[in-house]
């Protein structure tokens, strides 16, 4: 791939990552259209629900389970909505009698704060280590490119062609 | 021929620059790998039913429930002053079963010094638990948790379940899964001590 190549690749493939992000973005837009509002009181236990693991399957959350457990957690947690707690002041009631455990996701503090920045961390990291990569393959190729420059143009072909020629001339 | 030689130093220079390139390359990818596999290895070492007890140290929350048998209401407050042995049972667990000679045998050696039994029935039918009782023999009383909200209190998971309470209304030990006759003779001492796990 030649320097030329390369440089007309990146047009197409500019043009498609727009495009994703324009698709991505405007889903993001409907999405939280669709959700926004005034949440009501089921939208609200809802959220509670979803956020807590089911004690008796672990693996579903409360909002999930069909087990006689989690129903009755839905039930306190409504009970609870109904006497005027916040959705997190909830939680944190679940927090305070199982645990952090008892949390699908983890709290942005102590160790779960981790949890949270690893993804990133991660993501910037492979980002780094493509950038180089790519930069370092086409800094491979503008030093090819040099050295082409430097091949001999058609009057020193002739030349040498004509030298060499001189050379294996008997006498 | 000079020329040449230069090439050839070069070209060996840029081979051992390549060599080291590459052991950086396979270092900083092996510690990423070598962190995630000891994460794992961490995680699935550990026993994912196992749960931090976090109500261990605090005060037991109160309750008022009604007895199966009498019917008479039975408050965890009343009980002040005395250790009490909350049992969480229900008649459809097989390892309530396992568990009740060793609590039948802890609750005759201490229900005389002053130890409180105490079952609370988790998500079951008074006629089920009833038989239980009829079949098993229970020398002391359990109460019935309608919606299970003291179950929910306690950070009960499953049954069999035994909370320790201290005679200060402080929870000393949590048990999940069934308590055997040494166990259950250990957290009593802890209990006459009154100092948490």
């Amino acid at each position: 791939v030649t320097m030329n190549d390369s440089r007309s690749l990146r047009l197409p493939a500019l043009l498609s990552i727009g495009v994703a992000l324009v698709v991505a973005g405007a889903a993001l837009f409907l999405v939280s259209r669709a959700s926004s509002g005034n949440p009501t009181f089921q939208d609200r236990a809802r959220a509670v629900a979803d956020g807590l693991r089911c004690p008796s399957c672990q693996d579903l959350a409360v909002a999930d389970s069909p087990s006689r457990i989690a129903g009755q957690m839905r039930g306190e947690i409504a009970r609870r909505l109904r006497a005027g707690q916040s959705e997190e002041e909830i939680r944190q009631f679940f927090v305070a009698r199982y645990g952090q455990w008892i949390l699908l996701s983890p709290g942005t503090g102590g160790l779960g704060f981790v949890a949270w920045v690893a993804p990133a961390v991660g993501l910037a990291g492979g980002i780094v280590v493509v950038w180089s990569l790519l930069r370092r393959r086409r800094r491979g190729e503008e030093a090819l490119d040099a050295r082409h420059e430097d091949a001999p143009t058609d009057a020193e072909r002739a030349r040498i062609a004509r030298e060499l020629a001189a050379m294996e001339e008997p006498g | 021929v000079t020329g040449r030689r230069e090439e050839h130093e070069t070209s060996a220079d840029t081979g051992r620059a390549g060599d080291d390139r590459r052991w950086r390359v396979v270092a900083l990818s092996l510690v990423p790998m070598v962190a995630i596999a000891a994460l794992l290895g961490f995680g699935l070492g550990r026993d994912p039913t196992k749960l931090p007890n976090v109500l261990v140290g605090h005060r037991a929350p109160d309750f008022a429930l009604r007895d199966l048998q009498t019917g008479r209401t039975l408050r965890l407050s009343d009980l002040r002053g005395h250790p009490v042995v909350l049992n969480f049972w229900a008649s459809w667990c097989a390892e309530c079963y396992t568990e009740h000679p060793d609590l039948t045998a802890a609750w005759r050696e201490y229900g005389d010094r002053g130890v409180v039994f105490l079952g609370v029935l988790y998500q079951d039918s008074r006629g089920a638990a009833r038989g239980f009782v009829g079949a098993q023999g229970q020398g002391w009383p359990t109460v019935v948790d309608p919606g299970g909200r003291t179950a929910i209190d306690y950070g009960v998971t499953g049954v069999p379940e035994t909370v320790f309470v201290s005679s200060k209304g402080v929870i000393v030990h949590k048990e999940v899964g069934p308590s055997t006759y040494a166990g259950l003779r250990r957290s009593i001492d802890r209990m006459f001590r009154g100092a948490p796990t």
